[in-house]
């Protein structure tokens, strides 16, 4: 037996347009039609394609790829809402009846997308974190000779008290102050830059938002695991007109600067402009 | 076909972490006959970035965790970089 597996829900368009394109596992990709809305879908074995075959790296990344072409084929030539990956249906007439079931909400859904495009920017500050200034931790400043000795004049009553002075240990503790002291300017200097790199990406998040129809927020992904320069404090898509997209890249790469990089991604069909959840709703009864 | 939009221009391929980002994470979500449970999507991102982004990088900073995961076996690894 085999299942329908839906890429994308689409204004109807001529398939041979996709000259061939191929689905996951190179299935032929068809359009199950209700009214003016297409489904587009492809066979998969209704077994052997669960989700433990799909958390097998390799497996998920054959799978993401082929979906996402699907997508972007079907965008190019159509308005497209794309579906997440894996929504799988029993058969053909399933799919029809989600068309037919939920028509006004994906009519109205693809009347919003139409003309437009997805477009994504990522904003990182130019470098790591500051580095940490060279002196190490205390005990690597030999006592006296550090900038502290300068300052000898400071009362030292912290650290101090307890026990009578020895011989070098006041010199210690304004070592040891001074380095505290040094830290926490370190930390408000990293803090400000940081402050200020975010109050800037968010300018520019103002800006370029002012240029699109709609903007979501996403979360930014984890610089040690992107492998990315520096840190990433923005990830926006913005859905914008697609005749404005080289308008829209070249705004937002004028923006970088000030220590400030920015990616422009895409053009992507609006993946990020779904209609929300169904989960939101009450469940409906499909047997 | 009266409905065509205009041809958006063609972006060369995306990378792999940006194209799981959005299948995995944005999209449609239509309740299927068939359930597919994906691992957690945080989680599996997190995985993949790692592998997708720079397997020397993250091996110089002593991450290599997937030495010891059996889904993710080193051929697996190669692939996902190719």
């Amino acid at each position: 037996m085999n299942a329908s597996y839906t890429y994308a829900v689409a204004r109807p368009f001529r398939l041979d347009l996709l000259a061939g394109l191929r689905g996951v596992d190179g299935a032929p990709v068809r359009l199950v039609r209700h009214d003016d809305l297409v489904a587009v879908v492809s066979s998969v074995p209704d077994t052997g394609f669960d989700e433990r075959s799909l958390e097998a790296l390799p497996r998920l990344a054959e799978v993401a790829r082929a979906h996402h072409a699907v997508v972007a084929g079907v965008a190019a030539h159509t308005v497209t809402l794309p579906c997440r990956l894996a929504t799988i249906h029993r058969g053909d007439d399933r799919v029809a009846a989600v068309l037919r079931d939920r028509y006004p909400r994906l009519r109205a859904a693809l009347d919003r997308l139409a003309g437009r495009v997805e477009l994504g920017v990522k904003v990182y500050t130019e470098a790591g974190p500051p580095a940490v200034a060279a002196s190490g931790p205390p005990a690597e400043v030999p006592a006296g000779t550090g900038p502290t000795a300068a300052l000898g004049g400071l009362p030292s009553n912290i650290h101090t008290d307890a026990e009578p002075p020895t011989a070098g240990s006041p010199e210690a503790a304004r070592s040891g102050r001074d380095y505290l002291r040094r830290r926490r300017a370190e930390q408000r200097a990293r803090e400000e830059g940081r402050g200020a790199a975010h109050q800037a990406a968010e300018r520019m998040d103002a800006e370029l938002a002012a240029l699109a129809a709609d903007h979501r927020r996403h979360r930014p992904q984890d610089r040690r695991l992107s492998g990315a320069e520096g840190e990433h404090i923005l990830n926006v898509a913005y859905l914008v007109a697609a005749d404005q997209v080289g308008a829209f890249t070249a705004q937002a790469r004028a923006l970088a600067g000030g220590g400030l990089r920015v990616e422009v991604t895409g053009p992507w069909a609006p993946y990020s402009f779904a209609p929300p959840d169904e989960a939101d709703e009450p469940a409906e009864d499909l047997t | 076909m009266t409905e065509l939009t205009t041809r958006a221009p063609q972006a060369p391929a995306p990378n792999l972490a940006d194209v799981l980002e959005r299948v995995l994470d944005k999209g449609m979500v239509i309740a299927g006959d068939i359930r597919i449970n994906l691992l957690d999507v945080e989680l599996l991102t997190i995985k993949l970035r790692l592998l997708v982004a720079s397997v020397e990088r993250a091996k110089e900073m002593g991450i290599d965790w997937w030495e010891h995961d059996p889904t993710l076996s080193s051929r697996a690894i190669r692939e996902v970089e190719r």
